[in-house]
């Protein structure tokens, strides 16, 4: 065994390892210690990315001394390093592009437990992606939806508490139809190991046994996971958790906790129950469905928001309406286009919700237009990777979401027929409304001040790390943006193997 | 109807879960949310805890020499059931926590109420 393909496990453990540390550590060290632990971890799996990419192949990695099907076991392939390195970047630049807010916001003693929160979320999501077995899946989905309503709630007001509690409760909905659907196939099947469950599956669409079970099942795991990963419309818990919480919180809510839980969804349709038993029982038909009513929806509310939060929060609906209308096509192509897209859409969300609160901050308010107007002039930085995020969103040429516009595309008009007319009308109409509401807050930005009007002060707050955070993303973004055709065909060479 | 009859436990577990499932999603109470999440759970544990037992097996301890796997049931679901009702347990103690303190700030356990009132606080 090559020493690269312990760095997974290595990577799990030391996560869990410094979760607990930290919750002996003050505020301070706690903060440099979790800082450490996301670069370290994101240096091993951009090393595991390599070996994986120079193989071309997966490997399961078993946890203990048992084998399949006893065993509990992770398995690595290409999908699994990129879409975890993708991750680790995006963890590491939004908990340092929002560290300055956070320390602002959360008082001084709760600092170490925002910290160890930070870490179980990264724990769950490398938990999420990596593992082979559907009930560590169930656990680490607890792990998660536990540790987010902890991050939501650590500004500690009102708002942040209800929203918490909202947050929890239709989470909980969602990880107990989970566990009810693996149950089901647990009795079905007799395995929990995915590969095993994928061979119980195949043989039973074979002699036809146990079909309406298997049906309800898919149902049960889809609409759960669909309910955490709000999907319209399940989206009511959404605007008020991620336009309330702490800037790195939102960045890591709307990128890396619903990412875990689509990339999860996926992991189960392909690797476990297989694509084309999937396909024939019509779950995906209304995954397209609400899939594509997301992305219009989601635009609209987007439109009225009144504050900048609030409409990043709604665009997210939108776009992950995206990530199911190209689950919904049921082409490998429209896999591709989905996994793309939620590692687009994390390296771009988190960068909009860093920016924007250090913005608001800047300007003295949240409101749209009264607030914003004229904010490169006085924190330059802040509004050009707004902007940056808002032309990407939008869909403009060499930036990632016009991939996953073309991508989406493409696989809509391999499909044909009625697919293809409702995707391309739904892009249409969505770009237009994101242009309305991205670039129209994004030309404020840039739009001086009028004579009369209150001048701030030039660069508000200048703090190393928001700076460090925020180049990062746009680094990130700009290199998904111009190398990702490589990226799409590793994705779609990975998901040969990934099943 | 003869199938739920013969699986009964099955029938029950899935009857509790729905009982749980919409208690947590219409009442407005969260006390009452917080009983419908755990009679949800429990109808789960029920689920899968029947699936574990056969009749006239025991626990697989081996005893008296016995090791005829024909004699024990499959230690599996009931490892799962205690691995569900730790993390069931771990969730209501949290939302329970919350309950009360969203009740100090808001003198009602009702969620629209809260919802209201907290939309009314500064940002």
């Amino acid at each position: 065994m090559h020493f690269v393909q312990n760095f997974p496990f290595f990577c799990i453990l030391l996560t869990l390892i410094c979760a607990v540390v930290t919750s002996v550590l003050k505020g301070r060290p706690a903060r440099w210690l979790t800082m450490s632990l996301i670069t370290v971890v994101t240096a091993m799996t951009v090393c595991v990315l390599g070996y994986t990419l120079a193989t071309g192949d997966s490997y399961v990695y078993m946890m203990g001394h048992f084998p399949a099907p006893w065993g509990n076991e992770i398995r690595i392939g290409v999908i699994e390093a990129l879409m975890m390195t993708v991750f680790c970047f995006v963890t590491l630049f939004s908990f340092i592009g929002g560290m300055v807010p956070s320390i602002r916001e959360i008082e001084k003693t709760k600092y170490n437990i925002y910290c160890i929160l930070v870490d179980l979320v990264f724990l769950a999501l490398q938990a999420l992606v990596y593992t082979n077995d559907i009930f560590t899946a169930y656990v680490f989905i607890e792990i998660n939806t536990l540790a987010a309503a902890g991050l939501v709630m650590m500004r500690q007001k009102g708002r942040n508490l209800v929203a918490g509690v909202r947050y929890m409760i239709m989470n909980l909905v969602g990880s107990s139809l989970f566990l009810l659907g693996i149950s089901i196939l647990y009795t079905i099947t007799g395995h929990l190991l995915m590969a095993n469950i994928h061979e119980g599956v195949a043989a039973l669409a074979e002699s036809g046994e146990y079909q309406i079970p298997l049906t309800i099942v898919v149902a049960l795991v889809t609409v759960g996971l669909s309910l955490k990963s709000a999907l319209y419309p399940f989206e009511k818990w959404l605007p008020g958790a991620y336009s309330n919480a702490t800037p790195t919180v939102a960045a890591m809510l709307s990128s890396l906790v619903s990412k875990g839980y689509i990339f999860l969804l996926i992991k189960f349709y392909v690797r476990v129950i297989g694509f084309d038993i999937i396909c024939s029982l019509g779950v995906l038909d209304v995954l397209f469905v609400f899939g594509v009513l997301g992305m219009i929806m989601g635009s609209v509310s987007a439109v009225r928001a009144k504050t900048t939060r609030l409409m990043i929060a709604y665009s997210s609906v939108a776009q992950i309406g995206y990530i199911f209308t190209a689950l919904g096509l049921r082409s490998e192509i429209g896999i591709v286009c989905a996994l793309w897209h939620s590692a687009a859409h994390a390296a771009t969300k988190s960068m909009l919700f860093v920016s924007c609160a250090e913005m608001d901050d800047a300007c003295g308010g949240t409101h749209l237009r009264k607030h914003l107007r004229g904010a490169f002039y006085h924190s330059p930085l802040l509004a050009l990777a707004f902007s940056l995020g808002a032309l990407n969103l939008t869909g403009v040429p060499l930036l990632s979401v016009f991939m996953t516009k073309i991508t989406l595309t493409q696989a809509a008009i391999e499909v044909g027929g009625r697919h293809m007319g409702i995707v391309l009308g739904a892009v249409a109409i969505s770009t237009l409304l994101n242009a309305v509401y991205f670039l129209g807050t994004a030309m404020t930005l840039f739009i001086p001040t009028k004579e009369g009007d209150e001048v701030l002060p030039p660069t508000v707050r200048k703090n190393p790390f928001t700076t460090v955070g925020l180049v990062g993303l746009m680094a990130l973004n700009l290199a998904m943006g111009l190398f990702s055709q490589p990226f799409l065909s590793a994705l779609a060479e990975g998901l040969t193997r990934f099943a | 109807m003869q199938y739920l009859l013969v699986n009964y436990e099955q029938t029950a577990a899935v009857i509790l879960f729905c009982i749980g499932f919409s208690t947590m999603l219409l009442h407005k109470n969260l006390l009452k949310k917080i009983i419908g999440m755990d009679i949800m759970d429990a109808g789960i544990f029920l689920f899968l805890a029947c699936q574990g037992f056969i009749k006239g097996r025991v626990a697989p301890i081996v005893e008296n020499g016995v090791q005829d796997v024909e004699a024990y049931i499959n230690p599996v679901p009931a490892g799962l059931v205690l691995t569900g009702i730790v993390v069931s347990v771990s969730v209501t103690a949290l939302m329970l926590a919350l309950t009360v303190r969203l009740y100090y700030r808001y003198h009602t356990l009702n969620l629209d109420e809260m919802i209201a009132l907290a939309g009314k606080e500064e940002v």
